[in-house]
């Protein structure tokens, strides 16, 4: 009974949450890491993006609310999904089209446009905070829970109860169907090879008839999905304020590096991995130590290998160790 | 120097934006906003340093600032010797456990050179020390927090005058530098450009949750100045003389006795706070010049030419015998040390230190905009960025609030899009800071004042 509880414990204060936060980052990581490999520049404008995303998604959720449209036990803002990613897709080719094209006709060097992106990241800033301002914004309707942990003590009798979200699920479910999708997208078909070949050796796929325009075009609307998409459920799951999506970019990019940059399974595996050490790193085991060991010898401490203040500096660190042993990522990257 | 044309562009832009703010606002805000613009010169210069001068991308300029913001604390302010009989040895003693842990991976790094296993058994002396530092340091940081937690709870600092602690700013970001270079130097640009990011956000997570150190999210207030009080001036024979001897035809003009001297009284109120920033900005002046002389010193020196071929071609500079990696190391630890030493300025002339503030849109890339701006590779860029971007940084709001006025001219006050507007005004400025970045960096590539290389 003892070993069932610290069980449920685990699996509803770190796995169910990892789980949920790993999907998250890696969904973003996929967008930063295939920028990276087709593009081949660091795009500190992404976290801002996720945001711009989110917010039409918000917007549209309330002009749905305010003519009644609800979309049953689901959130409303799955529903206004499609038209978020359009006009996410609408930016990002603008942004393309303005500023970016110029400097990769140029041939300019990444740091200039790790620059330029800068100054795109303070511009989406910038109307993201005029058009819904800089507060948290709780945008989730629809059913709160598939389960609550006091249903779930009834049902089992155990100690531990076991919480689940709908949002949760919803997460776990949006980000299989959208990974598997991609991956089916650039491993199977056509246009996913020959994007792939244009990372790996631009000028050989020229040579063998890519055309360079179409590939850019379509990172930057897989990229746009993949931003409003991760940007939403993180929106449902928490809650929507443009500074932490600004934040978020940073594990984002710990992500990216620790799965090897340029390489979509990698990103994907490296968001599970910073989301699982700073929730795993943080959390306090005393509770999960009391159901294991015997009688007598609890401990008294916390068994915290580091506070949750430090929550963000884990990913840091997990990055720095990594650039420090394997530059290239766990998995090699440069390779989409 | 003074005939060189880029410094009279700097100084001149400098003197009309001040003069224009003064004339049209008031002279408290047209100080206010010069000693930032010199404290953002500063901090630009040391960007300008290590991206200008050696090609280094530093994009953990919030984290360098803060570090010269602690170093204010730990050296002005004054001890509290409760907190240090209760929790200092305590202190002292993971302190020493710290440096053992350092001296062990420095020995183990040089002593078994080559052996297979030596980084991961340094990863795992690293991980084992942060619990084990824990539980020594543990008792004495509860013990020292709970020390009148309202008004100290923290150690305090050395009760220096604060000047000092520019310097000792500057010092600990070296020294910081060096562990940051040693670590992510040899990494890629963009590599080296997000692992410095990270870094500094490390840096902000330790000084905002280390309460025994900082204060953290409590802030500390009241810190000391290098310039006098106001309320010492005021009252104060010569700065009332000095007043009214300034004021002599505006005050003969009134001829009642009460009224006189309760305008003298006014007077003297206003002109106290425009005198301390007035003492501020010549101070803040005579670092930007004493800074600005070594760093153009250093630029047309051997060395300066040296950091330029270094940056310009690597490889042909490693031929010619140049030890790129000590060099770069060094430049990256100068850099962080003017930013250092800026950082502490800044918090000298606020006045208190709130790690909370420290947000990386605001302390990095603002910063990087200035150098960017103003011209990459030019100790006179680097100050009119410092200028032009902070003077925009500020009034923009207002100018905004003025366009959004005329557009809506012909709507309802209680219009929605309107107040809506009018309440986000404040965000109009990354929008100006976006788009000037975007602007110049298509049309002047390399600045507002691109670098001059003097051949001789």
């Amino acid at each position: 009974m003892d070993f069932l509880n610290s069980i449920i414990l685990l699996t509803n204060f770190i796995i169910v949450p990892g789980i949920t936060y790993g999907s998250q980052l890696a969904l973003g990581a996929i967008g930063v890491t295939l920028i990276y490999g087709v593009l081949r520049f660091a795009n500190f404008a992404y976290g801002d993006l996720m945001a711009f995303g989110t917010m039409i998604v918000i917007l549209v959720t309330w002009f749905l609310q305010s003519k009644g449209i609800t979309f049953g036990l689901l959130p409303t803002a799955l529903l206004a999904l499609p038209v978020g990613i359009l006009l996410t897709i609408a930016v990002s080719l603008f942004f393309d089209k303005t500023v970016f094209e110029y400097y990769r006709n140029k041939k300019s060097d990444p740091v200039t446009f790790i620059v330029v992106s800068l100054g795109i990241m303070f511009v989406l800033n910038a109307v993201v905070r005029i058009i819904i301002g800089p507060n948290d914004i709780n945008f989730m309707d629809g059913h709160k829970f598939i389960m609550k942990a006091r249903e779930f003590k009834k049902m089992t009798g155990l100690n531990e109860g076991l919480a689940l979200k709908s949002t949760q699920v919803i997460t776990l479910i949006t980000t299989i169907i959208t990974c598997s999708i991609l991956f089916y997208f650039l491993n199977k078909t056509k246009t996913g090879k020959s994007m792939r070949a244009y990372s790996n050796n631009e000028d050989l796929a020229l040579l063998s008839g890519i055309d360079p325009k179409k590939i850019v075009l379509l990172t930057w609307i897989i990229v746009s999905i993949l931003a409003t998409v991760a940007g939403t459920l993180y929106g449902l799951d928490k809650s929507f304020k443009p500074f932490t999506y600004f934040n978020n970019l940073l594990p984002i990019f710990a992500a990216t590096i620790v799965g090897g940059i340029g390489n979509p399974l990698g990103a994907f595996y490296g968001g599970f991995l910073i989301a699982f050490s700073e929730i795993g790193l943080t959390y306090a085991y005393k509770k999960f130590f009391k159901y294991i060991m015997p009688e007598g010898l609890e401990p008294s401490t916390l068994i915290q290998f580091i506070s949750t203040d430090y929550k963000f500096a884990i990913s840091f660190a997990i990055l720095i160790v990594v650039l420090i042993f394997r530059p290239n990522g766990i998995f090699k990257g440069k390779v989409i | 120097m003074i005939k060189n044309s880029d410094f009279k562009i700097c100084f001149s832009v400098m003197t009309v934006l001040t003069i224009l703010v003064g004339l049209f606002q008031s002279w408290g805000i047209a100080l206010s906003m010069l000693n930032l613009c010199l404290i953002s010169a500063v901090m630009a210069m040391g960007v300008n340093i290590q991206w200008g001068f050696a090609g280094l991308i530093n994009f953990g300029v919030m984290g360098f600032l803060a570090i010269g913001g602690l170093a204010t604390v730990l050296i002005s302010v004054p001890p509290v010797p409760e907190a240090w009989s209760a929790g200092g040895i305590g202190i002292l003693i993971s302190g020493l456990f710290l440096l053992a842990v350092v001296f062990s991976v420095l020995i183990i790094n040089k002593r078994i050179p080559n052996h297979k296993y030596k980084n991961y058994f340094i990863f795992v002396i690293i991980i084992l020390s942060i619990p084990l530092l824990k539980f020594i340091a543990g008792p004495s940081i509860s013990k020292i927090e709970s020390i009148n937690a309202a008004t100290s709870g923290f150690l305090g600092g050395a009760n220096l005058p604060i000047i000092f602690s520019w310097f000792v700013g500057a010092i600990l970001c070296a020294l910081v530098a060096f562990v940051v270079g040693k670590v992510c130097l040899g990494l890629r640009s963009d590599y080296l450009a997000i692992s410095t990011l990270l870094v500094s956000g490390i840096i902000i997570t330790i000084v905002k949750h280390e309460e025994w150190l900082s204060r953290g999210v409590k802030n500390v207030i009241g810190l000391k100045r290098p310039v006098p009080y106001e309320v010492d001036l005021q009252n104060s024979e010569w700065f009332i003389k000095l007043v009214e001897f300034l004021n002599s035809s505006k005050l003969s003009n009134v001829l009642d006795f009460d009224e006189k001297t309760s305008l003298l009284n006014e007077l003297v109120i206003s002109s106290s706070g425009v005198f301390v920033k007035l003492c501020f900005s010549l101070i803040f002046l005579a670092v930007v010049l004493i800074i600005l002389y070594f760093s153009e010193k250093a630029l047309n020196s051997p060395w300066g030419r040296m950091m330029r071929a270094i940056r310009d071609n690597e490889e042909a500079a490693k031929a010619m015998g140049k030890n790129v990696v000590k060099q770069h190391l060094f430049i990256f630890m100068l850099g962080s040390a003017i930013i250092g030493f800026a950082g502490a300025m800044l918090v000298t002339y606020d006045g208190l230190f709130t790690p909370s503030s420290y947000q990386p849109l605001r302390y990095t890339f603002l910063i990087w905009v200035m150098v960017l701006l103003g011209g990459t590779g030019n100790n006179y860029g680097a100050i009119l960025g410092g200028f032009v971007v902070w003077f925009i940084w500020i009034q923009s709001a207002p100018f905004a609030l003025l366009v959004i006025n005329i557009f809506t001219n012909h709507l309802d006050e209680t219009n929605y899009i309107k107040e809506h507007l009018v309440n986000s005004v404040p965000y109009f400025r990354y929008l100006m800071m976006g788009l000037g970045l975007l602007l110049v960096m298509r049309y002047r590539p390399k600045g507002l004042l691109p670098e001059k290389i003097i051949k001789n």
